[in-house]
C-alpha cells in the first residue's frame, strides 16, 4: 500500500471524527432545552434550601431516599471508565479502542455529579467543610469522600492524556473555528508537537494511571457499599455488598456505554468507526457483567431466604410478595434475567435492539439501587408507634424527584460538551491502528 | 490652771479610753447592723447555688447574690458539654411491669427540649415478643451505648459519647448527613426536617449542648440524658415526670439507683439481679447504659389483645 493511500486515508479518519465539533443548530436547541430542564430543577433546590430536608418524603425512619440510591446509582454508573480502558485495556484487547473515550467520559461526567447529589441530601450543606475540618477517619463518608474525589481526579487525567495529541489536531485542522475555541485548543494542547518523546511520556503516564485506578475504582464502590453494610440495619448487613454493588456498577455502566455508542454513532455520522461488531462485542461484555451480577443476587438474597430470621424474613417478604415486589420482581426480570436471555441471540446483538435492552438494564439499575437503599429503612428492629402517616413509608416527593432529575441534566451537559469540543473517539489511536492494519495486510 | 505632766497623761488616757469606748460601741453597732442586715439578706435568700465557672472551677453563692452579667459563652458551654461531669456513669433502669403508657415522660421531655409532637428523644412503644406472650409498653430512650453505632459512623464528631455515660449531639457541628440514624438500631434518633417549633422564640439563646436549644434545622436531636439536669444534681426530666414508678436513675459508680416518682435509692446490682434486669438486644453489641426489668405481674390491662404484626398503625 503506498504511502498517499495511508495519507488519504488519515485524512479521512480526521476529517470524519473532527465533523460534529460544531455549534450545530441542533446542539443549541438540545443545549437550551437542557438548561430550561436544569434551571426549574435547580428552582426545587433552593425551596429545599429555604425550608429544609423537610420538602422531600424523607423523615425519621426512612431518612436515606431518592437521593442517597441516585449517589450510589451515579458512582457505580462511573466504574465502567475502569472496567473498560484499565482491564480490557491492559489485557490487550484492541476493539476497546473506539470507545475509550466515551467510557472515560460517562466516567467522569458521572463521578463529578456523584459528589454533587450527596450535597443535595445534606441537611447542613454549608457545613460542608466541616468534613475537612473535623473530619473523622473512623466514618466511612470520609473515606468515600477521599476515593471518590482520587477516582474523579485520575478519571480526568485519563480523558485528557490521551487528548493531547487529539487537541493538537483539532487546532491544526479545524480552521472554521471561532478564535476563543482556537485559544482553548492552544491552551490545553500543552503544546503538543506529536514528538516521540511526548508520545513516549503520555504512554508511560496512561500506563502508571490505568493501573492506579484500578484499586481506586474498586474502592469507591466498595466503600459507598459500606455505607450501608456497616450497619445493624436488617438488609444492609450484608458481607458481600462490597463486591455486590461492583459488579453491578459494570451492568449499569455498560449499558450506559452501549446508549451513549448508540446516541454518537447516529447523531455523529460514526458508522464507520463504531460498529456492529463493537456492539456484539458489547453485548458480549454485558452478557458476562450480568451473568456475574445474577450470581451475587441469588447469594444475596437466598442465603437468607432459606434461613428466615426474624428481621430478614420482614424484610424479604415485602421484596418478594409484599410492598415491593412489583419493583423487585420488574428490576430482576426486566433489568437482568430477559436481558440476558435476548443477548445470547445474535439478532439481539444488533445496535438497535441493543439500545432498547441497554434501557432497559440502565433503569432497572437505578431502581435496583433504590430497591436496595429504601426498603431496610422501613423495617427497623423496634416498631414504628405514634408517628405520623408519613413517617412509615417513604414516598419522594416532586422536589426531590426535580433535583435528581437536575442531577441527570448535568451528567448529559457534561457529556454533549466534551463531546462537543472533542472528538469522542480518539483521532490519533485510530490512525496508529488503521497504520497497524494497513502493514499486516501488506 | 496648769495641768501637771501626770494629770495631763491622765487627762490623755481618760480621753483615749472614751474614744475607744466610743469607737468600740459604734463598731459594735455597726457590726450589729451589717450581722443583722446580713441574716435578713439570708433570710430572703438562703439558698445556695453551685456554678462552673469558664476556667473550669467550682463555685459556690448565695442565689440572691448573683446577677446575669453576661450571657453564657458558647465555647464554654461546649467545652463542658463535651468534658462531662468527671467521676460518675449514669445509666438508665425501667421497670416495664410498672409502665401504663400514661407518656407523662414524653411530654416532659418534648416540653424541655422544645421538639414538635412526632419528634421523639424518647417515646413509649406497646410491644409483643410473640403471638403468645403478653404485650408490653416499653419506654424507649436513646440506650446511651457504650460502643454506639452513631459515634462511629458520624464524620465530622458532632455526636459524641461522653465518659460519664451519655452521648450527645452538637448541633452547631452536624452537618445533616444523618449516617447516625441509619446506623442507630434502636431508632433513637430524630431531625429538624424543618424549622424546630420554637424556632422564633430561642432564637437569642446561646447554645447548650447538654439541653440541645436552640434546635436547628437540618440537624439531629436525640435523648441527652438530661445531660444540663444532671449537672444540677437533678434527675432527668423523663425520670421526674413518671406517675408511676417506672424509672430509676443513678450512677454506676456509686452501685445506686433512684426511683423518680418516690425519690427512693436503692442499690442498682440488687435491683437488676432480683429483677432479672436485662438489656435491650445486647447480641449487636452496642453495650446499651438502659436495663429494662421485665413486664411481670403488670397491674394493670393492656388495650389491645394482641398488636403483634399491628405496628404499621401506630
Amino acid at each position: 500500500m503506498s504511502d498517499s493511500k495511508i495519507n488519504s486515508s488519515k485524512e479521512k479518519i480526521i476529517q470524519d471524527l473532527l465533523r460534529p465539533i460544531n455549534f450545530s443548530l441542533s446542539f443549541k436547541i438540545w443545549m437550551g432545552f437542557l438548561t430550561v430542564g436544569l434551571l426549574v430543577c435547580l428552582y426545587a433546590y433552593t425551596i429545599q434550601l429555604q425550608k429544609g430536608l423537610g420538602v422531600t418524603g424523607l423523615r425519621d425512619y426512612v431518612s436515606w431516599g431518592m437521593y442517597i440510591s441516585n449517589f450510589v446509582f451515579f458512582v457505580a454508573s462511573s466504574l465502567i471508565g475502569m472496567l473498560i480502558s484499565s482491564v480490557l485495556g491492559l489485557s490487550g484487547q484492541k476493539w476497546i479502542t473506539p470507545i475509550t473515550r466515551i467510557a472515560e467520559i460517562i466516567a467522569v461526567a458521572f463521578s463529578a455529579v456523584a459528589g454533587l447529589v450527596i450535597i443535595s441530601d445534606m441537611g447542613r450543606p454549608d457545613r460542608l467543610i466541616y468534613v475537612l475540618t473535623h473530619g473523622r477517619l473512623q466514618s466511612p463518608i470520609l473515606w468515600d469522600i477521599t476515593v471518590v474525589t482520587t477516582y474523579v481526579i485520575i478519571s480526568t487525567l485519563l480523558l485528557y492524556l490521551p487528548l493531547l495529541p487529539d487537541i493538537a489536531i483539532c487546532k491544526n485542522h479545524l480552521t472554521t473555528i471561532p478564535r476563543w475555541q482556537k485559544k482553548i485548543y492552544d491552551i490545553l494542547s500543552l503544546g503538543w508537537s506529536d514528538k516521540p518523546e511526548q508520545t513516549e511520556v503520555i504512554k508511560k503516564a496512561v500506563h502508571i494511571l490505568l493501573i492506579l485506578i484500578i484499586p481506586v475504582a474498586l474502592a469507591i464502590h466498595t466503600v459507598t457499599s459500606w455505607l450501608f453494610a456497616s450497619t445493624l440495619r436488617v438488609g444492609w448487613d450484608s458481607t458481600i455488598f462490597g463486591p455486590y454493588f461492583v459488579v453491578g456498577a459494570f451492568v449499569a455502566g455498560t449499558s450506559a456505554v452501549i446508549i451513549a455508542m448508540y446516541f454518537f454513532r447516529k447523531s455523529y455520522k460514526l458508522h464507520d468507526y463504531i460498529t456492529d461488531f463493537h456492539f456484539d462485542k458489547m453485548a458480549k461484555l454485558l452478557i458476562l457483567v450480568s451473568l456475574v451480577y445474577l450470581y451475587f443476587n441469588i447469594n444475596e438474597y437466598l442465603v437468607p431466604a432459606y434461613k428466615m430470621k426474624q428481621g430478614d424474613a420482614v424484610h424479604l417478604h415485602e421484596i418478594f410478595a409484599g410492598r415491593w415486589s412489583l419493583m423487585f420482581w420488574g428490576i430482576q426480570l426486566l433489568g437482568l434475567i430477559i436481558p440476558l436471555i435476548l443477548l445470547l441471540f445474535r439478532s439481539m446483538r444488533k445496535p438497535f435492539p441493543m439500545l432498547i435492552i441497554a434501557i432497559f438494564v440502565f433503569a432497572g439499575s437505578w431502581f435496583k439501587r433504590y430497591l436496595i437503599v429504601v426498603p431496610p429503612e422501613e423495617h427497623p428492629y423496634l416498631p414504628i408507634q405514634y408517628e405520623p402517616k408519613g413517617f412509615h413509608f417513604y414516598t419522594p416527593t416532586l422536589i426531590e424527584i426535580a433535583i435528581t432529575l437536575a442531577s441527570f441534566i448535568l451528567v448529559l451537559m457534561i457529556i454533549t460538551i466534551l463531546s462537543k469540543f472533542f472528538p469522542v473517539i480518539p483521532v490519533k489511536e485510530m490512525i496508529h491502528e488503521n497504520n497497524n492494519i494497513d502493514s499486516n495486510e501488506k | 490652771m496648769e495641768e501637771t505632766p501626770g494629770e495631763k497623761l491622765k487627762s490623755t488616757r481618760r480621753k483615749f479610753i472614751e474614744r475607744l469606748t466610743l469607737i468600740g460601741a459604734a463598731g459594735l453597732a455597726g457590726v450589729t447592723a451589717l450581722y443583722s442586715g446580713y441574716k435578713f439578706e439570708k433570710s430572703k435568700q438562703s439558698k445556695k447555688i453551685r456554678l462552673l465557672t469558664a476556667d473550669n472551677k467550682l463555685v459556690e453563692f448565695d442565689e440572691g447574690e448573683l446577677k446575669e452579667v453576661v450571657k453564657p459563652d458558647l465555647t464554654a458551654l461546649q467545652k463542658r458539654g463535651r468534658e462531662g461531669l468527671a467521676g460518675h456513669r449514669w445509666l438508665f433502669v425501667i421497670d416495664l411491669s410498672k409502665c401504663q403508657n400514661a407518656r407523662k415522660c414524653i411530654g416532659a421531655c418534648q416540653g424541655a427540649h422544645h421538639l414538635r409532637p412526632e419528634q421523639y428523644h424518647i417515646n413509649t412503644l406497646q410491644m409483643q415478643d410473640s403471638p403468645e406472650t403478653a404485650p408490653y409498653f416499653m419506654p424507649k430512650p436513646c440506650q446511651h451505648c457504650d460502643n454506639p453505632p452513631c459515634v462511629s459512623v458520624c464524620p465530622v464528631d458532632a455526636t459524641f459519647k461522653r465518659g460519664d455515660g451519655p452521648v450527645l449531639i452538637d448541633n452547631e457541628r452536624c452537618i445533616g448527613c444523618r449516617f447516625c440514624i441509619a446506623a442507630c438500631p434502636y431508632s433513637a434518633r430524630s431531625f429538624n426536617w424543618i424549622e424546630p417549633i420554637d424556632a422564633e422564640k430561642d432564637k437569642d439563646l446561646v447554645y447548650n449542648v447538654e439541653l440541645n436549644i436552640p434546635q436547628k434545622k437540618g440537624t439531629i436531636t436525640k435523648c441527652l440524658m438530661s445531660s444540663d439536669r444532671l449537672r444540677e444534681g437533678k434527675l432527668p426530666y423523663c425520670v421526674s415526670a413518671c406517675p408511676n414508678g417506672v424509672y430509676y436513675f443513678g450512677d454506676e459508680n456509686e452501685d445506686a439507683v433512684t426511683n423518680g416518682t418516690t425519690k427512693e435509692t436503692v442499690r442498682l446490682s440488687e435491683l437488676l439481679r432480683d429483677n432479672a434486669g436485662y438489656q435491650l438486644m445486647p447480641e449487636l453489641g452496642t453495650k446499651p447504659r438502659v436495663y429494662y426489668l421485665p413486664p411481670k405481674d403488670r397491674k394493670f390491662p393492656f388495650p389491645e389483645k394482641s398488636i403483634f404484626n399491628n405496628n404499621e398503625k401506630g
